[in-house]
């Protein structure tokens, strides 16, 4: 096995290119596992933690601008305010010592359907950034996921960043484990309302073969907030609309059982949760009037 | 017996501590420093410059024959020392610890998935794994016998039987996993009226998972070739002597060429009574001539170590209208798995205490242990009493919501007291506080719940994972009460040796503890100070290292160690001090009759006497050792289950205080409070601690914690699916101590260990469907079981 | 490769480390540091919890490369010049020590809790040891002494 550790873009992307066989690591939460296992016996590993700028996060033509090396600890430290759905998905996310050293990018490279940043990824419709030596691409994060753990990541590609613009209105995020902490998610939502734009975000994690978002239930629920003109009333939102938008939620997941709960289980549970996100980001909504549309 | 010929970096040294305390004080533990600085050696630690690393290649498969096992790529691999199968096993090849029926590596047939198959020994760990891998196995596989009653004969889904099966010839149906047939031990109790009748009749089913121990140092040891040709063997274990017995009968050498030393214990909750690695690593380093050390990943050690039998129990509980037990029928699976480890003592426990804590007229129980490829399970703490509490328990509730009673009434009238007959027909002769550990606990103020102010999403079923904000939660609270035998029961030879030494070490009278009883955390290294600092007077004294060169001090299991190695230390302490008083006497030159040891002196109270050990022992050393045993118990009779099979039994109760999300079917304890009798708190911060680690694990069985199987493959064997209870998960707790001094007993102490960790799930359980109103008769409870899906 | 970096304030260098090691084999069986504990090595205990670079991190997750030229610090370092730190102490005092095999972990992420917040509430301690698993203790006395610790570290002069 070789180690490699590129100190600048530059290099980390020609490094890619040249070591088809290497695995890059970052927080290594992931990676980390499999080598200890012996699951995973890479030629290289692509160590990315040296490289400049790569831990940097910044603003860019109005959206947060997230290396690739940003931990979820900082995510949570410094960003909450900026992204409080992904913040939100962040705090779930292991422990405090995983927290410190995993990334939002390594969740995206992983790709593991139950990893707990996609949700509030794609409820905030964010974009990954992806390069290498052939030049820089961007992608809406819901074209990322192609399959159970397989991305739109090119071999010789790196992720270089994910990018979220602000929210406009509330946004939640909430997880299925069977226990209090540290725990991988039998089912998760991420929603974000986004008033600016009269539309509505949803991201399933847990729930089929990628992370995906509910179409039918965000179109729904935009369409209702619109026509009842709740997005500037901020009236009460009728029960039966939450309840309706759990369901066109739980209808849009695919499941399967497993150690870790029943595909029955889950598509229940996100209804109950997706029903509860939306009250408690309507609640947020109708509080905060100060966030005019 | 020789000296080791080496000793590794981590070898255990002579623990002194800081410390100070006799009996009843909170002592310090003399290994707390080594611990908090990160000195304290555990097995995974130990390490030789020159030594090997061992690796195990396991079966695959839950049940196969072994064609041919190919080992010449793996010997090949460069950095490969030695590869090893049952071929190489020069002495007895298969052990176990109450019929010698698993095979230090397997033979013809591999009879459960992760079954050793073959040893490597390597430079590197990452070389020992990757020639194992290039070890080729052509196995026939055949189909798996899962489920303990179809292992028994009975017809798969066939839940209800009238009678018990006439199981001799019913375990010679089906397939045979071992010559003697599937069934390992039925116990029979057949108590009273064998056809009684009452006015009310609850029966109930119940199931209970698989929980493994996940004790967090893995198993690991160092093997270290002897110049004699015999080998010296640091481990992690629970019982030195009878991993020595299995491991001399394995490598064919006598005792005194095999020599065990404690290596530091990361917790053993049972898991650590059966061999893992040991012969695994002596045979390695016979061969090779090298050190060699073994230790276990997470996911090796889900198949490295026995686990708590699964059981599926029927309940049938007669009782008069006005809530007095009259009958109790219990039927009782244990699934012993592969192998027997310790099926037929937990069968024995799980019969002779399965209707629980209460005096009933007329008892028939079927108890069986049955042998399939799942797992081999054996010992965990609360041992066949934990899965059948759960059976029990929910049996007085039922009960009580079909009297309309109060549960807590219904058990206290029911409740067993000094002087109570138990099932196997015993006289319980001594305190048995149940009634009051009850009624105590419902004394208790319950939490108060806090509806004003912020959500606190920490305190929400959930927890920070943001699932509600109180929507769908409901509080329920439940009670439950355990008891539990302490010691080796049923005839068992039980004692402990202790070798005691009195001498004077740089002008300080210095008492120095020899025993072989494993410290697997719970302290008892502290109880061996404490009680010879108030046994001798002396403040100084040394814990020996645990090793062989003393006698066996029988297992660190059954919440033995403080009754029986403590009986044993006290015992030493007292024939060295009939030693000590003789002198004095001499010295004295007149019968002084309150001669007694304190502060570094012989005093006495009635004349002004003063004889400093250290005047009085000079450079002299006075030394006993001497085996103690408690009273004897006795078989108990086939097929009535008659016979005084328990020396003594631990009482707790628990409540619960469970917030449930209804909806989610999620769970949050709130609280959990216990009465437990300890007789004796021979250190009273550690016996809290005992009953606040036994609850934890209680809780994490009634709500998260099971190794999952499919067709004899474990799914989850890793700390990311199977799940142990964190910080957030585990409530406060109030805990109220008891001391009903048991007069047999020595300080008139009780085994703390395990009652807690019985009584605790079935009172979360109890909770639950307090919240939920549903039945519930599986644990752990999963979502699913809350939620209908 | 051969690996250099600082532990515990010292200079370290190792040689011939398999690329595929970790920081907790190579702390454990190369730099004869054992305290940081090997339990789960999946990032599900918190028993290696080490700070790399002042953050607390599972060694067993950090490749040994990555700690290249890196400042570890491990629970064989925590009491510095002194015998015990006060966390380590009031776990002693506490009765949060059983069988041990967490506590190493514990007490660095308990270092780096009561360093970031001085007088945390009990929510506060849980959700920062939520990933440090103890099988033991129930974790009441932990708690006991997170609060003991915290006490004491709080008192003027007192130290750290």
């Amino acid at each position: 096995m070789d180690f490699l550790r590129p100190t600048t873009w530059a290099e980390a992307l020609e490094a890619r290119a040249a070591f088809p066989g290497a695995v890059a690591i970052a927080g290594g939460t992931d990676v980390m596992v499999g080598i200890n296992f012996g699951r995973l016996r890479p030629a290289s590993l692509l160590d990315l933690t040296r490289v400049a700028g790569l831990q940097e996060w910044g603003t860019e033509d109005g959206a947060v601008r997230l290396g690739a090396g940003v931990s979820y600890a900082r995510v949570i430290g410094e960003l909450g305010d900026r992204l409080p759905g992904l913040a939100m998905a962040a705090r779930t996310i292991g422990s405090p010592q995983i927290r410190n050293r995993g990334t939002v990018a390594g969740n995206l490279a992983t790709a593991s359907p139950a990893g707990d940043a996609h949700p509030a990824l794609l409820a905030a419709d964010a974009e990954v950034e992806v390069a290498s030596v052939r030049g820089t691409r961007r992608m809406p994060v819901r074209d990322f996921y192609t399959g159970v753990k397989r991305t739109a990541l090119a071999p010789d590609e790196l992720i270089a960043a994910v990018s979220v613009v602000p929210p406009s209105g509330p946004q939640q995020f909430s997880k299925i484990g069977t226990r209090n902490a540290m725990v991988v998610s039998v089912a998760a939502f991420g929603l974000a309302l986004h008033p600016d734009r009269r539309a509505v975000g949803t991201g399933i994690g847990s729930a089929a073969p990628t992370p995906r978002r509910a179409p039918a239930a965000e179109e729904f629920l935009a369409g209702e907030l619109t026509s009842a003109g709740l997005w500037e009333s901020r009236a009460e939102l009728p029960e039966a609309t939450a309840a309706r938008f759990g369901e066109l939620v739980a209808a849009a997941a695919a499941p399967i059982d497993d150690v870790r709960g029943t595909a029955r289980y889950r598509v229940h549970a996100l209804s109950v949760i997706a029903r509860r996100a939306l009250t408690w980001a309507w609640a947020d909504y109708r509080n905060d009037p100060a966030k005019e549309i | 017996m020789s000296a080791p010929t080496r000793v590794p970096a981590g070898a255990p040294e002579h623990l002194t501590g800081p410390g100070s305390g006799g009996v009843g004080d909170d002592a310090e533990r003399p290994d707390g420093v080594l611990k908090v600085r990160g000195e304290f050696a555990y097995g995974s630690d130990l390490w030789m410059a020159d030594m090997l690393w061992g690796a195990t290649l396991r079966s695959p498969h839950p049940y196969a024959r072994i064609r041919s096992v190919d080992t010449s790529a793996a010997l090949a691999t460069p950095g490969v020392r030695a590869v090893l199968t049952a071929d190489d096993v020069p002495g007895e090849k298969v052990y176990g610890l109450e019929l010698a029926d698993q095979p230090v590596l397997a033979l013809d047939v591999v009879r459960y998935q992760g079954e050793p198959v073959a040893l490597v020994a390597a430079d590197h760990p990452e070389t020992a794994r990757l020639a194992a891998t290039r070890i080729r196995v052509d196995y026939e596989v055949w189909e798996p016998v899962t489920d303990a009653r179809t292992a028994l004969g009975h017809r798969t889904g066939n839940q209800v039987h009238d009678s018990a099966p006439e199981v001799t010839e019913l375990s010679r149906e089906n397939a045979h996993l071992h010559p003697q047939g599937n069934l390992v031990r039925h116990l029979k109790i057949r108590k009273g009226d064998p056809a009684p009748a009452a006015d009310v009749v609850v029966v109930g089913e119940y199931e209970v998972g698989m929980q493994d121990q996940a004790f967090l140092g893995p198993e690991s040891g160092l093997a270290v070739p002897a110049e004699d040709g015999g080998v010296e063997l640091h481990v992690a274990t629970q019982w030195l002597h009878v991993d020595q017995r299995q491991i001399c009968s394995a490598l064919g050498l006598p005792p005194g060429q095999v020599r065990l030393t404690l290596a530091g214990v990361g917790g053993a909750f049972g898991g650590r009574e059966d061999l893992s690695m040991h012969v695994h690593a002596c045979l390695l380093a016979l061969r090779t001539g090298r050190p060699v050390k073994m230790s276990y990943n997470r996911e090796e050690s889900f198949f490295g170590h026995v686990h708590r039998h699964p059981a599926t129990m029927r309940y049938e509980h007669g009782a008069t209208r006005d809530g007095q037990l009259v009958y109790v029928k219990a039927e009782i699976y244990f699934d012993g798995g592969a192998y027997a480890s310790s099926t037929p003592a937990v069968v024995g426990n799980g019969g002779t205490m399965g209707i629980g804590p209460y005096v009933v007229p007329s008892v028939h129980v079927d108890c069986y242990g049955a042998y399939t490829n799942n797992p081999p399970c054996g010992a965990m703490r609360g041992f066949g009493s934990v899965q059948t509490a759960f059976g029990y328990e929910s049996q007085m509730d039922a009960l009580a919501a079909e009297l309309g009673m109060d549960p807590v009434e219904l058990r206290c009238r029911n409740a067993m007291e000094q002087g109570s007959t138990t099932p196997t027909g015993q006289v319980v002769d001594s305190p048995a506080p149940v009634a009051e550990l009850l009624r105590r606990l419902a004394a208790m103020p319950l939490p108060t719940r806090d509806d004003g102010g912020e959500v606190d999403l920490r305190d929400m079923p959930g927890g920070v994972s943001n699932t509600t904000h109180g929507e769908g939660v409901r509080r329920g609270v439940g009670y439950a009460v355990a008891y539990k035998n302490v010691g080796f029961s049923e005839g068992y030879d039980d004692y402990s040796t202790a070798r005691v030494r009195l001498e004077v070490v740089g002008g300080e009278p210095t008492a120095t503890v020899h025993t072989a009883a494993a410290e697997v955390g719970q302290g008892l290294v502290t109880v061996e100070q404490q009680i010879a600092r108030t046994e001798l007077g002396v403040e100084r004294v040394v814990v020996h290292p645990k090793d062989t060169t003393v006698g066996s001090a029988g297992s660190t299991s059954a919440s033995r160690q403080t009754y029986v190695t403590g009986g044993a230390v006290k015992a030493a302490c007292e024939a060295v001090r009939e030693q000590v008083l003789a002198r004095a006497q001499r010295l004295v030159g007149r019968t002084v009759p309150d001669l007694r040891l304190a502060g570094g002196a012989v005093v006495s109270d009635s004349e002004d006497i003063t004889v400093p050990l250290a005047d009085l022992l000079g450079d002299d050393v006075l030394e006993e050792t001497l085996e103690w045993r408690h009273r004897p118990t006795e078989a108990i009779d086939p097929e009535t289950g008659q016979g005084f099979a328990h020396v003594q039994y631990a009482f707790s109760a628990h409540r619960a205080v469970v917030d449930v999300d209804t909806e989610l079917g999620l769970v949050k304890v709130v609280e959990m409070a216990c009465t437990q009798d300890v007789g004796k708190a021979i250190n009273p911060q550690a016996v809290i601690g005992q009953i606040q680690g036994g609850t934890a694990q209680g809780l994490g069985l009634a709500v998260m914690e099971e190794i999952l199987i499919k067709d004899g493959t474990v799914r989850n064997p890793s700390f990311t699916d199977y799940l142990i209870p964190t910080i957030l998960d585990m409530p406060p707790m109030r805990i109220e101590v008891l001391e009903y001094a048991d007069p047999h007993a020595p300080y008139g102490l009780r085994g703390v260990g395990e009652a807690p960790n019985i009584s605790s799930g079935p009172a979360v359980l109890a909770a639950i469907r307090a919240a939920t109103g549903l039945p519930l008769a599986r644990v752990p409870v999963r979502p699913e079981h809350l939620t209908g899906t | 490769m051969r690996l250099t970096c600082t532990v515990n304030g010292a200079s370290q260098q190792v040689d011939d480390v398999w690329e595929g090691e970790s920081l907790l084999y190579v702390l454990r069986e190369r730099m004869g540091l054992p305290g940081s504990k090997n339990a789960c090595e999946q990032g599900e205990c918190g028993s290696c919890t080490v700070y790399l670079d002042g953050l607390p991190v599972c060694a067993c997750l950090v490749a040994a490369g990555q700690a290249e030229g890196r400042q570890v610090g491990t629970v064989e370092g925590l009491a510095g010049a002194a015998a015990l730190s006060p966390v380590q102490q009031a776990f002693l005092d506490a009765g949060a020590v059983q069988c041990g095999f967490c506590t190493p972990g514990l007490l660095v992420a308990t270092h780096d809790l009561l360093t970031r917040s001085g007088r945390p509430s009990d929510p506060e301690i849980r959700e920062a040891l939520a990933g440090n698993l103890c099988r033991c203790t129930g974790y009441e006395k932990i708690l006991d002494a997170v609060r003991l610790a915290a006490e004491r570290m709080s008192e003027p002069g007192a130290h750290r």
